[in-house]
């Protein structure tokens, strides 16, 4: 091995030299400076146009009155007070608050409660993370049609036979602003979890052994190895899903999209909703500039809430 | 053997065996009926005549089975042009994000110009940007290039992933640098060196990408639906919600059934890809 790397690690290192010479445009293309640039026209094309541009051009177009038909003209802040001072936009806050709570008090033990028991499975392991992790390919808009079925309000719906078998029910579900939103978060930790689980599960086999065997030397009982050695072991990870999760439940579009179109009475009326209504409801060109303005106030509130969340948490990530 | 939380003292002693056992076996119920449960039912009132369905939409074994709504979903309901739609628009996302991937990740990792570092962190912090922000000009920019109701609407931007650059980017840097130096020594170029030696010994990380690909791009429904209004180059998406309205109850699950079998085959066939993820809790620690 040391010997037949020693040879190419010379020719590697002969050319270094070369390299930091002054260089003129030709020496740059037979060093081949031209081909490294030609192979990243794909992604620096793409990358232009479809994300670095639109970025730019969404702040932009937030100061800005813009339609398809007329020139946009500048109008200060006028877009930001449109938004804030729509009453719907509370009303969209206070739900994607909901939504992320209940997200939150619902989405985040299960998945470690699963993956903390699945990691001990002895047989089967296999056949266990596959059915957790079903749901998640599921195309969303299958799954939320389909559960739309499931959410019946009738005493013949799917879930209300379930709820009739152990003497319960009938619920409402998406009919009745009270539930409408428990519904679509019940859904929606459904179809995610299972991605969840499979990075705790990643994140447990790491848990190195010894740990385990040194809280056993001491006494430790089950429990006391889950508080003491699992759960601080899998910090780092557990950080990072809780902040993943509040940066998408503030995203939430799909789901009171299509399960109720953000009824009802606005009840599941969340921000992404706000912002597509804005741009793409309207009857004649839509609301641009006040789409783009919410955009990125939600994109500064995600920034800002994300930087003091990390920083607040930086000592107790690492280990 | 490689032991985790319990320990075979642990495993020894009954109430532990016994709650353990216990416990394991309540999830996996748990998870049979949530996890396969749905996916059965769907297919089983897939062929099962609406009325039996809403009559008692539990019950086990359906009083008639009717493949024909399988059929009738297929022709009369068009979900073949749909499914074909959905195929393509796949397709092409797919194409786009490997090349874009690939030679990004060539250029980042193999060929390292001075201004690399530039390059990667203008590309990496764009993951910080909620795809929302994007939505508007996007949709903006489509309409002034006339690229809506056409493909390339949903081909191009897809491959602006900095996810798919940095797993590539990072697979790419692992490969052995010694063999690309014997390469360069012997005369070849970095079109030579892409083409023969990275690609050829990328397939894992191009697997990864390309399952990725499809899956993101069959699950895609709030951006097809803005650039693609026109309802005969949609994907099922988009249009099943759509349909929901006009088609019977029997043919619209069966529509939904046909929707699902192309993801649950790529999960079941690369299971390996997406519940050893690898690349996904490296870039979770990272």
């Amino acid at each position: 091995m040391t010997i037949t790397a020693e040879k190419p690690t010379t020719a590697a290192t002969g050319r270094p030299p070369a390299r930091r010479r002054r260089r003129s445009p030709v020496t740059w293309v037979r060093g081949g400076g031209l081909g490294a640039l030609l192979f990243l026209v794909p992604m620096l094309l793409v990358f232009t146009a479809f994300s670095w541009l639109p970025i730019g051009e969404s702040v932009v177009m937030s100061f800005q009155q813009t339609n398809l038909v007329t020139a946009p003209v500048f109008v200060g802040l006028d877009n930001f007070r449109t938004v804030l001072t729509d009453p719907l936009l509370w009303t969209a806050v206070r739900n994607t608050l909901w939504f992320a709570l209940l997200a939150l008090l619902l989405g985040y033990p299960v998945p470690l409660v699963a993956a903390v028991l699945m990691s001990e499975v002895r047989r089967f392991r296999g056949l266990y993370s596959a059915l957790a992790y079903l749901p998640v390919v599921i195309p969303p808009v299958v799954a939320v049609l389909l559960w739309k079925f499931f959410y019946d309000a009738g005493p013949a719906g799917v879930f209300n036979t379930v709820l009739r078998v152990v003497g319960l029910g009938p619920l409402p579900w998406l009919q009745d602003s009270s539930t409408a939103m428990v519904s679509l978060v019940v859904e929606a930790t459904w179809a995610a979890a299972g991605g969840t689980i499979i990075i705790y599960l990643a994140a447990l086999t790491s848990v190195s052994p010894d740990l385990y065997e040194a809280a056993e030397i001491d006494g430790a009982s089950v429990w006391r190895k889950i508080w003491h050695v699992t759960l601080p072991q899998l910090r780092g990870v557990l950080l990072i899903t809780f902040i993943l999760q509040i940066i998408g439940t503030a995203q939430v579009f799909l789901e009171p999209f299509l399960f109720t179109s953000g009824g009802p009475a606005h009840a599941t009326t969340t921000i992404l909703l706000l912002i597509y209504d804005y741009a793409f409801a309207g009857t004649l060109g839509g609301d641009y500039g006040s789409a783009t303005a919410l955009s990125v106030l939600l994109a500064l509130v995600l920034a800002v809430f994300s930087a003091v969340y990390f920083r607040l948490t930086r000592s107790w990530g690492t280990s | 053997m490689n032991r985790g939380l319990l320990s075979s003292y642990d495993w020894r002693r009954p109430v532990v065996r016994r709650t353990a056992r216990t416990l394991h076996a309540v999830l996996l119920v748990l998870l049979f009926l949530v996890g396969l449960g749905p996916v059965l039912w769907l297919a089983k009132s897939a062929i099962t005549p609406t009325q039996d369905t809403l009559r008692d939409p539990l019950a086990l074994w359906p009083h008639g089975v009717d493949l024909s709504t399988i059929a009738t979903a297929w022709t009369r309901v068009q979900i073949d042009r749909y499914f074909l739609n959905t195929v393509l628009l796949a397709a092409g996302s797919w194409l786009v994000q490997i090349i874009v991937a690939t030679t990004a990740g060539f250029v980042l990792a193999v060929l390292r110009p001075r201004y690399r570092h530039v390059v990667s962190g203008v590309v990496l912090a764009t993951m910080f940007v909620p795809s929302i922000v994007l939505l508007v000009p996007m949709y903006l920019t489509m309409v002034h290039l006339s690229l809506i109701d056409t493909f390339w609407a949903v081909w191009l931007p897809s491959g602006a992933s900095a996810f798919n650059v940095l797993i590539v980017q990072r697979f790419f840097a692992n490969l052995p640098r010694e063999v690309f130096e014997a390469a360069r020594v012997d005369g070849a170029g970095a079109g030579r060196l892409f083409w023969s030696l990275v690609l050829p010994m990328s397939k894992p990380i191009i697997g990864v990408v390309s399952v990725f690909a499809v899956i993101a791009s069959w699950k895609d429904f709030l951006w097809p639906m803005l650039v693609l209004p026109d309802p005969s180059v949609q994907p099922l998406s988009v249009r099943l919600p759509a349909l929901q309205p006009f088609v019977e109850l029997d043919v619209f699950l069966a529509a939904l059934a046909i929707s699902t079998v192309i993801p649950v085959v790529l999960f079941l066939v690369f299971q390996r890809l997406f519940l050893r993820n690898d690349a996904l809790s490296g870039a979770v620690k990272g």
